[in-house]
């Protein structure tokens, strides 16, 4: 089947455009790139077809990578059912995102630089998915970290941007290192690495093993998929273009924890403490980051807390046993978040780079593709049935109800604020008076066409695409009961509340919202100001580390201590001949006192040495 | 003992004598020229034991070594004499304390 | 005989020797050295060496001592005058000549052979012929490079003692 070529077109594509493309003219890089990208996709679809119903897994082996007493990795591929979801997404929403990049990059500098980091970005995801042991996978991890960090800083001109970049690659490595930790114990405890060797083993494990394999594993995914304690890097790397944030910050990257989670679901159904964990931190983080989203003005921003939140209900799912809805929620938020984004593009690219919302207003009349797309996305999101956001939505919350109730009540409550959010958003920038100065004219058709696309996939996409039964038996799960209508009418509920708060907050009546802000003073700036956790870690944690590099590694060993030892050599040197040269002092006389002293010790020496071979 | 004859250890110690005779004034005298000839009383010391050497083992070898020796001297002589000339145009001293310019 | 001859001359050179490092004047000490000279020639003719002999009276005694005559009249050295001192010296030079002088003459005493005695003719070989055959047969090549040597010698007195063309 050549699974190797899906991973390598884009491979191409980036060394094609990465060592030559600053001759290429935009067309012949826009040919590399998008062109790489696209037959990638082709290719996808021809496997998926020649390979039939994928009940069993398909794997392909191409070399030996490391071979080194009890440790055998290999270069392997697997494609089964999960890797099929996961492949259709990755290809399908990246083709639509390299092709509105065309359009929005356009005015940019370092164009071919840019699609060349996102032809490498595809590369190491694809690795990511196709995986079939850990190490392989975690090779395709650090990789799209990298890639992450070099989009995100790609205005590298500017300080913000740099810090961002550094800041998303360190808070990822943090993660990375209880991932590393966990491949380990995997390797100590199952003897190899391979996902078909541990997961038929894991069973057999002690159950104290298995959780904590999983825990660590948790820690990865929180770094990656930036959960609490690990998101705080989200949202700062909205300062990269926006294509980026929808690409790797929305629809693929954050969404590799979620994906091995549920990769490494047999470990985990057997550690059910560590299930726990996995949904109450889902939860937690659903809720928090919802709230920030309340208050924030940057429409980039708010779409960032959203993607946390919204990834904490696909941990939520995953956690409460239900690993087909973490996916299938995984698969409707590319769709309508990567909208989100890509129409929030859209809207910065119409007014010239404005990106604050109190500077927006009334472009429903001048932009209305974007309008209308971003629309329905908006629906999907805040759960509306029967669009796809409902579907995959209320999976994970009947799935959370029978595991642990309070969790349902809690998503409810987030899943109103979500609703709340969009389309506090959504009226900010497209109802009422327009408040800014630019002249907003509407995207090319380069840029509305992936929209359009997305738009029908986030309406349709939950009826049309029933992902869970597609996925059930890779997670061996029970067939879902009825469903139950009561849940799904309350969440419901919450979701239609929410837009109602909106509309009158920010339509009817416009001022409403100002004067609820400062009713609530210090809570509207404790939440707007992010709960101050980027402030906290810095003193907590990154000062005293700086500090204690500063005074004790440095000041303390390595000037006093390494250098002294270093210099204090070349001193006690200078010592000794200073003492040494004493000798010289220009007297002939004491010269001829010291040759004669040496004859005498001669004579002596040699009289000695005759007495001695007599 | 017979009036005819010599014992031979009585020159090799009249010629170790003589030798640290040389020494002393190598070490003790200030005088340039006086250390010179200590030097040369030294050397003289030295030749007396070549040539009783030479007696006790009835070869000729211990002259040649004391005839070369006298060459050499000869030739050091003129050199060094000529250098404490020139020590003398340069410092207008022969005191040997006082040439110590290469101190330290 | 020989005897007395020898305890004459030897009690001769070491008079002049320590006279020699005693006197101030170095005149005096130049004269003393050639007594010193003169007196190693008798013995040496005790010994045997009549060529070594003539040689030391003619070469050293006539020749080098006469050159540090003229030196010493050309510098007009007068009397040593005391200025500057030694530590090294002061606190080294006695002991070390001691220990010189005691070791050479335990030596001296301990690695001789048995009793050999010198009398006048006891050697033959010391004559102007078998030193010149020596001389021109084995020490052939030191005999070519002492006369080298010389040559250096020369070029370097007279290059160092010149007057300076102006």
């Amino acid at each position: 089947m050549q699974l190797w070529l899906i991973p390598i077109l884009p491979l191409a594509g980036f060394a094609i455009n990465g060592l030559f493309g600053r001759r290429f003219s935009k067309s012949l890089v826009n040919l590399f790139a998008i062109g790489s990208v696209l037959l990638s996709l082709a290719w996808v679809l021809k496997t998926l077809f020649g390979l039939g119903d994928l009940s069993a897994a398909h794997a392909e082996h191409y070399f030996t990578w490391i071979q080194s007493g009890a440790l055998n990795i290999g270069c392997d591929f697997a494609v089964d059912r999960l890797t099929a979801v996961m492949l259709l997404v990755v290809t399908g929403v990246g083709s639509l995102i390299h092709i509105y990049a065309i359009g929005y990059m356009a005015h940019e500098g370092g164009y071919y630089r840019f699609f060349a980091y996102l032809n490498l970005f595809m590369f190491f995801m694809l690795v990511l998915v196709l995986a079939s042991n850990f190490l392989l996978l975690f090779v395709g991890w650090e990789g799209v970290g990298l890639c992450s960090y070099l989009l995100i800083g790609f205005y590298f001109d500017k300080q913000f941007a740099t810090n961002a970049g550094n800041k998303a690659f360190i808070v990822n490595r943090i993660g990375d290192f209880g991932f590393s930790l966990a491949m380990f114990l995997i390797f100590v405890n199952f003897k190899s690495l391979d996902f078909a060797a541990v997961f038929q083993a894991a069973p057999a494990a002690s159950q104290a093993t298995l959780t904590t394999i999983g825990l660590l594993l948790l820690v990865g995914a929180c770094g990656k998929s930036a959960q609490i304690p690990l998101y705080v890097w989200l949202p700062d790397a909205m300062a990269g273009p926006t294509p980026v944030s929808a690409l790797i910050h929305a629809a693929t990257m954050v969404t590799a924890g979620v994906y091995m989670t549920a990769r490494s679901w047999v470990i985990y159904t057997h550690a059910p403490a560590a299930m726990n964990v996995i949904a109450i931190m889902g939860v937690a983080t659903a809720f928090f980051a919802a709230t920030i989203g309340l208050a924030q003005n940057d429409i980039k921003k708010v779409f960032a807390y959203s993607t946390i939140s919204q990834l904490g209900y696909m941990f939520i799912g995953v956690g409460s046993g239900a690993f087909g809805a973490g996916i299938y929620h995984l698969v409707t938020h590319a769709f309508f978040k990567a909208l989100l984004f890509l129409g929030a593009g859209s809207v910065i690219h119409a007014l010239s780079g404005e990106q604050d919302l109190r500077n927006m207003g009334g472009l429903r009349s001048k932009i209305p593709i974007t309008f209308w797309t971003m629309m329905c996305a908006a629906v999907a999101i805040a759960g509306v049935p029967p669009f796809s956001g409902f579907y995959s939505k209320d999976a994970i919350l009947a799935a959370a109800f029978e595991k642990t109730p309070w969790i349902y009540w809690v998503g409810v409550i987030t899943a109103g604020m979500t609703a709340f959010y969009v389309f506090r958003a959504m009226f900010l920038a497209f109802f009422g008076t327009y408040r800014g100065h630019a002249h907003p004219h509407e995207s090319p058709p380069v840029m509305w066409i992936p929209l359009a696309i997305l738009g029908l996939l986030s309406l349709g996409g939950g009826a049309f695409l029933p992902v869970p039964e597609f996925l059930r038996g890779v997670f061996h799960a029970a067939p879902e009961g009825p469903p139950n209508y009561g849940l799904m009418g309350i969440s419901v509920a919450a979701g239609l509340i929410g837009i109602l708060i909106a509309w009158i907050m920010y339509v009817a009546r416009p001022g409403m919202a100002e004067s609820f802000a400062d009713s609530v003073g210090g809570l509207y700036k404790l939440v707007y100001n992010k709960y101050f956790v980027d402030e906290i870690y810095g003193a907590v944690i990154i000062k005293p580390i700086v500090n204690g590099s500063r005074v004790l590694l440095w000041k303390l060993v390595d000037v006093s201590g390494i250098d002294g030892l270093v210099n204090g050599i070349a001193t006690w040197c200078r010592g000794v001949g200073g003492v040494l040269r004493r000798i010289q002092s220009g007297n002939i006389r004491s010269y001829a006192t010291w040759v004669v002293f040496g004859s005498v010790m001669l004579i002596v020496a040699m009289g000695l040495a005759e007495g001695l071979a007599r | 003992m017979p009036l005819s004859q010599v014992p031979l250890s009585w020159f090799l110690m009249l010629s170790a004598a003589l030798f640290a005779i040389g020494v002393a004034g190598f070490l003790f005298r200030r005088n340039i020229i006086t250390v010179f000839m200590s030097i040369e009383l030294m050397l003289n010391a030295v030749n007396l034991s070549f040539i009783a050497f030479s007696y006790q083992n009835k070869q000729v070898n211990g002259h040649l070594l004391a005839f070369f020796v006298m060459v050499v001297a000869a030739a050091e002589a003129a050199v060094g004499l000529a250098i404490i000339l020139t020590v003398f145009k340069n410092r207008a001293t022969l005191n040997i304390d006082e040439v110590d310019s290469m101190k330290n | 005989m020989d005897l007395i001859l020898f305890l004459i001359f030897a009690a001769i050179a070491l008079v002049c020797a320590v006279n020699v490092v005693v006197q101030t004047h170095p005149i005096s000490s130049a004269v003393s050295l050639i007594g010193v000279m003169g007196s190693l020639a008798i013995l040496y003719l005790l010994l045997g060496a009549e060529f070594i002999a003539a040689a030391q009276v003619i070469v050293y005694a006539g020749a080098v001592m006469v050159l540090f005559v003229f030196v010493i009249m050309l510098l007009n050295a007068g009397k040593e005058v005391h200025k500057g001192r030694s530590f090294m010296v002061q606190l080294l030079g006695v002991p070390l000549l001691i220990a010189l002088l005691g070791l050479l003459a335990f030596l001296a005493r301990h690695m001789y052979q048995p009793e050999t005695m010198v009398h006048f003719g006891g050697f033959q070989g010391g004559t102007a012929q078998a030193i010149g055959h020596a001389l021109f047969t084995t020490y052939l090549l030191p005999f070519e490079v002492t006369s080298i040597l010389i040559l250096i010698a020369i070029i370097g007195a007279v290059v160092l003692a010149r007057k300076e063309l102006d």
